[in-house]
């Protein structure tokens, strides 16, 4: 009966799993017979098999955009995630700094980037800066207000007891805060991760000579929709992969995290 | 300074605390023998545990002394060891480094971690090492918390209800286990709890403090030397004087 049930089990873990898999698959399927059986052209709508045929004879080529967009994006994600901790720390530390700044950080948000983008041309350049700003813009926000309140949510009696030890104030952060708010800043970088990927493609479509963004446009003035889906895959796959490193960083940050997997 | 000052461990002199609206402790004054076992009880509310923040620097007074071995401490001293009721171990580091904290914070936790690790048998946690706290019982995480306290090299203990949130079987476990670690460790301990027996069994005195700024009502002296739980069961008499004691002023 036992081993009964622990196959059981087994198998409901693997099928859950597998579900989403299973759903992503059902619904490529049905794309691809409503495209097959309806007739659709290639300009209005690729079918799922266009566009992998596409992605697989594109490949080297939204290859080597894919790098240029992935540097901009670490760059991006760098400069976001060192001024996230430096900002963040502040605003934890000095409210009358938080009350000054929280404002602008939101402010920041509600003006959309596309508008912003050209902007950036004007006062940077042509080169990497305009994109590298755009991916900051996208990924600045969601890490350092993850870090704030990851900081700021800290029980007062670990403070305290830090405190009654001698720790001094630099301490209490090394110690006890920043490693408390490890949770919720990689909840932040997750986030700003999937939108890096996207905020350096947003940047190249105003003006690049290279890029996925610039592949994007050059492909879409064409009317080659399978390779626009080639490249929105391509896309996909490499903000996955972003997240996936972030993933990697706090196991490699957080050893007790990767111990609890390990024994699930 | 007089000569019954260097005598007392811990002297409290007129201590006087308010938060905004309402004043917590009045005039408090106890004095405490060095390798003295004091157990603080009182109604909710009365200044328990305020009186150990003060104690451990967590909170200032607004008058008052405090004088270890006669000379009188401001803000933190380092002669004060503080656990909470809380365990507060750190739950990304293991339980070695987290019984080192006091280690980490002065800059010598590879010396800390071999006397921790000659400890860790004595408080039950051997091979414990390198578990996380989530790894370990409600207990064992006490137990660790304890160690990080003796780890301090205080002379006074403050303890704030360090059972209180166990179940009553461990809770037993657990003074059973302070009562024979307090006889090898010889430190001075103030320990505040709302648990009667638990006071009874592994206290030398007890005292009474009364309502949000009376002071201490009382106090009793338990002079019984070999405790068992039979021993305790049978201390209703005592168990009376303090509850009296305590509901006197309502």
């Amino acid at each position: 009966m036992s081993a009964f049930s622990a196959t059981a089990d087994c198998v409901k873990r693997r099928l859950s799993k597998a579900a989403p898999v299973l759903v992503i698959l059902v619904l490529l399927a049905v794309w691809e017979l409503a495209v097959q059986i309806a007739g659709i052209p290639l300009y209005v709508l690729p079918a799922p098999s266009d566009m992998l045929a596409a992605f697989a004879a594109e490949f080297s080529v939204l290859l080597g955009h894919a790098w240029i967009t992935v540097l901009e994006a670490l760059g991006g994600m760098a400069i976001s995630f060192a001024a996230g901790i430096v900002i963040g720390v502040m605003i934890d530390a000095m409210p009358t700094f938080k009350k000054c700044i929280y404002p602008i950080l939101v402010v920041t948000q509600t003006v959309p980037v596309i508008v912003l983008a050209p902007i950036f041309i004007i006062y940077l350049g042509f080169g990497y800066a305009p994109k590298i700003l755009t991916v900051v813009l996208m990924c600045f926000f969601p890490i350092v207000v993850s870090f704030s309140d990851g900081l700021g949510e800290m029980d007062a009696g670990y403070l305290n007891l830090v405190r009654t030890y001698g720790g001094s104030r630099f301490q209490v952060y090394r110690i006890v805060k920043i490693p408390s708010a490890m949770i919720s800043l990689l909840s932040g970088l997750k986030v700003a991760a999937t939108y890096s990927i996207s905020g350096a493609v947003v940047g190249e479509w105003i003006a690049s000579q290279s890029g996925l963004g610039y592949y994007l446009i050059r492909a879409k003035n064409g009317y080659m929709l399978d390779k626009v889906f080639a490249c929105v895959l391509m896309i996909i796959l490499l903000s996955l992969a972003m997240n996936g490193l972030v993933k990697l960083f706090g196991y490699a940050v957080m050893p007790s995290r990767r111990r609890r997997r390990k024994h699930g | 300074m007089g000569a019954e000052d260097i005598d007392m461990k811990l002297k409290v002199s007129n201590l006087n605390f308010s938060y905004a609206d309402k004043t917590v402790i009045r005039n408090l004054s106890f004095e405490v023998k060095d390798g003295e076992f004091i157990s603080i009880l009182g109604p909710s509310g009365c200044g328990k545990s305020t009186l150990l923040n003060i104690l451990a620097g967590i909170l200032q007074p607004q008058e008052g002394e405090i004088l270890i071995d006669g000379i009188r401490v401001s803000k933190m001293s380092r002669s004060f060891a503080y656990m909470p009721q809380n365990d507060l171990l750190l739950p990304w580091k293991t339980i070695l480094d987290n019984v080192c904290l006091y280690g980490e914070i002065h800059h010598c936790r590879e010396q800390m971690k071999e006397s921790a690790r000659e400890k860790m048998a004595l408080f039950g946690l051997e091979g414990c090492e390198d578990k996380y706290p989530d790894e370990l019982s409600g207990g064992m995480r006490q137990r660790a918390a304890f160690l990080r306290t003796t780890l301090c090299e205080a002379d006074i203990y403050l303890l704030d209800e360090p059972f209180g949130a166990l179940d009553v079987i461990t809770r037993g476990d657990m003074q059973d286990w302070l009562r024979e670690l307090c006889s090898t460790l010889k430190k001075t301990i103030l320990l505040v709890t709302h648990d009667t027996d638990e006071a009874i069994y592994l206290s030398d005195r007890i005292l009474v403090m009364g309502e949000p700024g009376e002071g201490i009502r009382g106090e009793i002296a338990v002079e019984q030397q070999n405790r068992t739980r039979e021993w305790l069961y049978e201390q209703g008499e005592l168990r009376a004087g303090i509850h009296h004691m305590i509901k006197r002023g309502k």
